[in-house]
């Protein structure tokens, strides 16, 4: 008789979420499902507000990435204005972002998933945090939270707010950077940068002692979409979107302007996160990777030195080709960690940083304008519609989360039938399913515009509904 | 003018007769909230922020629009006084849409510090959320009704120091809004100089330079006021 299992809440994730784990007839999971329940419809309260506000509106989204939002807000203004933002106004742009997406990476592996890969994923759940991380390891946990720390800073510094960042607007940045707050910054580097490394040192031990686990964790293949610059390097700020398939081969590279000739969502009937896909390979095989993997998996190379022997030794895992797994996303994570702090030193280097050219003004001058950029979950979207006095009249938000929310499901699925069986769910099995979707570091508030914190729900349900087990975690 | 004395909780203070209540309570140093009072333009008593005990009277009075009499007895910090400033305060952010986190004048919003000062930590009644219009159609400012607090300062500063009337309000109570020459868009008033006075008194974020971000802005409240000194008109 066929079952479902449900999983919920899952926690350690920003958002909230149920699963549910549908078993056949044979006792094994045969399908599965990563329910995403609240809905916050943000970009329908944006509708009649002025474009310009939005860089300060979209922020409010999210507390993890507020700088990618309020980043790719303000390209969208740039092209509704037609403007180039001025060089040092992008100089201080790409140092927030590189600021935040250190912050959001430390967060993710520090704070959510270095517990569940130190302490093991049979610890007590009670112990298997942060704070029992402090307990066992309390010189890694300390570490990471500055790692987090300076990332906050770099945004408090530059726009006077550690979270809810402030002064994005379109044509560069609202406030320079003073050369105080440029050596305070700079003078902290050394000890990211050993942070980051140790942290890259602490997953590869990992790895090379759960073969295994790590090679069969929700392992499938799939395309992959990250930003490319120059010379096909990984960039968070600009570029031209890139897909590639499984094994590396370039399925269309484009300006992300033409981002909607390429990527269809879909809506399902038990989630409000929709499904998007790659357009040209239709919705059964179209489903894409954002993210960490994503990204590095489409570059060609990272343009900073020691992220580059990273990124080298990386993709050597797989010959080269993409790397597949779930669990590489905290690879991923790890370089792209390192690639920030590098990022950083050479924006803080740059002569220019200081300059207080930092805005470059106009009008609205289009009646369209779309934003892209990295956000830490993946490529993230704006597309705003406004009328001739410049009141937005259609929104358009595409997040990270939601174009990593297929793969997610897929993860599911395959930890699940790896690690449940019959009709109980063991703390292990829990833990181990959570554990996948957290390897996407979801971020549900944004993708869904859910509120609240985030518990898991977890069930396994017959054919015919009734309720086998339960475990739940809140 | 002739000077008298009154009492302000108790304490003699010396004031010149035709003066209002709140310039001699502010002259001798004495803090009243308002909103709707602005150096040197009419008064019109809309607020109720700056309501005082008058003995004698069972009423409360609203400081800037009472005149001074000999020997009168005033009382502006009673526990009385303190409920209505903060109800006053509280039903100001019930009746439109105020949310500061993403507003213009966050951080230099008079009725933000109005909600600290009276000591606000929320808000007992419930939200109106009227649906209100923004006007973004002239090119330098935009005005946004979700965030009016109808304290008529740009429509006195326009008609008294500008001379050009451009603003005015439509309505009753609840559905009053601030309107441009006749409830036009404000771009195609006949009357608006665009010289900005409105933006630089309004002591929310309802009115801004459009192309202004959050923490980009200060206004110029004194900047009017100056003007109007200068000039020789309107009252202290």
């Amino acid at each position: 008789m066929a079952t479902t299992v449900t999983i919920n809440p899952v926690t350690r994730i920003e958002g909230h979420a149920r699963i549910t784990l549908h078993l056949g007839d044979d006792h094994k999971v045969h399908e599965a499902y990563f329910h995403v329940n609240e809905f916050r419809g943000f970009e329908k309260f944006c509708e009649g507000r002025l474009y310009t506000e939005m860089p300060t509106i979209t922020p409010r989204i999210c507390g993890i990435c507020p700088t990618s939002h309020s980043l790719a807000s303000a390209k969208a203004c740039d092209a509704i204005q037609r403007l180039i933002p001025t060089p040092t106004g992008v100089l201080l742009r790409r140092l927030a972002q590189a600021g935040q997406m250190l912050a959001s990476h430390a967060l993710s592996f520090f704070h959510l998933s270095s517990p569940d890969l130190l302490l093991g994923f049979d610890a007590d759940p009670a112990s298997r945090n942060i704070l029992g991380l402090a307990a066992k390891a309390p010189e890694i946990a300390v570490k990471g939270v500055l790692l987090r720390k300076l990332g906050q800073e770099v945004s408090e510094r530059l726009t006077g707010k550690k979270i809810h960042v402030l002064g994005m607007v379109p044509g560069g940045m609202a406030f320079p950077l003073s050369e105080e707050d440029r050596a305070a910054l700079l003078a902290q580097l050394p000890a990211a940068l050993e942070t980051c490394q140790m942290a890259l040192g602490i997953l590869k031990g990992y790895i090379d002692s759960h073969r295994d686990m790590v090679a069969s964790f929700a392992m499938f293949e799939s395309p992959y979409l990250g930003t490319v610059g120059p010379e096909g390097a990984l960039d968070f700020y600009d570029g031209w979107l890139r897909w590639v398939d499984a094994d590396g081969g370039v399925l269309a590279e484009v300006p992300p302007q033409r981002y909607r000739e390429f990527i269809a969502e879909r809506s399902m009937d038990f989630t409000y996160l929709k499904y998007p896909y790659f357009k040209p390979l239709g919705f059964e095989k179209g489903f894409y990777q954002v993210g960490p993997l994503g990204r590095v998996n489409a570059a060609t190379r990272m343009s900073t030195p020691l992220a580059q022997a990273e990124f080298r030794e990386f993709r050597s895992l797989n010959g080269g080709r993409p790397v597949h797994g779930a669990f590489f996303h905290h690879y991923a994570r790890l370089i792209e960690m390192l690639y920030c702090v590098e990022e950083l030193k050479r924006l803080l280097d740059d002569p220019g940083i200081t300059s207080t050219d930092v805005q470059a003004r106009g009008h609205r001058n289009a009646l369209e304008g779309i934003g892209h950029t990295e956000a830490p979950r993946g490529t993230l979207f704006h597309h705003y519609h406004v009328d001739d006095t410049g009141v937005l009249t259609r929104v358009n938000l595409l997040i990270a989360t939601g174009q990593n929310n297929p793969a997610m499901n897929r993860a599911v699925l395959e930890v699940a039938k790896q690690y449940v069986d019959g009709e109980r769910i063991t703390e292990g099995a829990l833990n181990r399913v959570e554990h996948a979707i957290r390897c996407y570091d979801p971020c549900l508030s944004c993708s869904t515009h859910a509120l609240g914190s985030m518990p898991i729900d977890m069930s396994l349900y017959s054919a015919s509904g009734e309720e086998l087990d339960r475990a739940r975690r809140s | 003018m002739a000077a008298l004395e009154i009492f302000v909780n108790d304490r003699k203070v010396a004031c010149e007769s035709g003066a209002t209540v709140l310039q001699a309570c502010r002259a001798a140093g004495v803090n009243l909230p308002t909103l709707c009072h602005f150096k040197g333009l009419s008064e019109v008593g809309a607020c109720r922020l700056c309501l005082v005990e008058l003995e004698g009277s069972p009423r409360l009075a609203a400081a800037c629009t009472l005149h001074v009499a000999p020997n009168q007895r005033i009382r502006t910090d009673t526990e009385r006084l303190r409920r209505y400033r903060r109800m006053t305060v509280e039903l100001l952010f019930s009746e439109r849409n105020h949310v500061c986190s993403v507003c213009s004048a966050n951080g230099d919003c008079e009725l933000q510090e109005l909600g600290y000062a009276v000591g606000m930590d929320h808000v007992r009644f419930p939200f109106l959320n009227p649906i209100c219009n923004l006007d973004a159609s002239k090119s330098e400012f935009a005005i946004d009704h979700n965030r009016c607090v109808l304290c008529t300062r740009c429509v006195r500063v326009c008609a008294e120091v500008e001379g050009a009337h451009n603003w005015d309000v439509q309505g009753r109570g609840f559905l009053s809004r601030i309107v441009s020459d006749l409830n036009q868009p404000w771009a195609e008033s006949t009357t608006c100089t665009t010289c900005g006075k409105c933006i630089d008194v309004c002591p929310v974020g309802a009115l801004w330079p459009k192309h202004k971000a959050q923490g980009q802005f200060e206004k110029r409240p004194e900047f009017v006021s100056e003007l109007i000194a200068k000039r020789g008109r309107g009252r202290p």
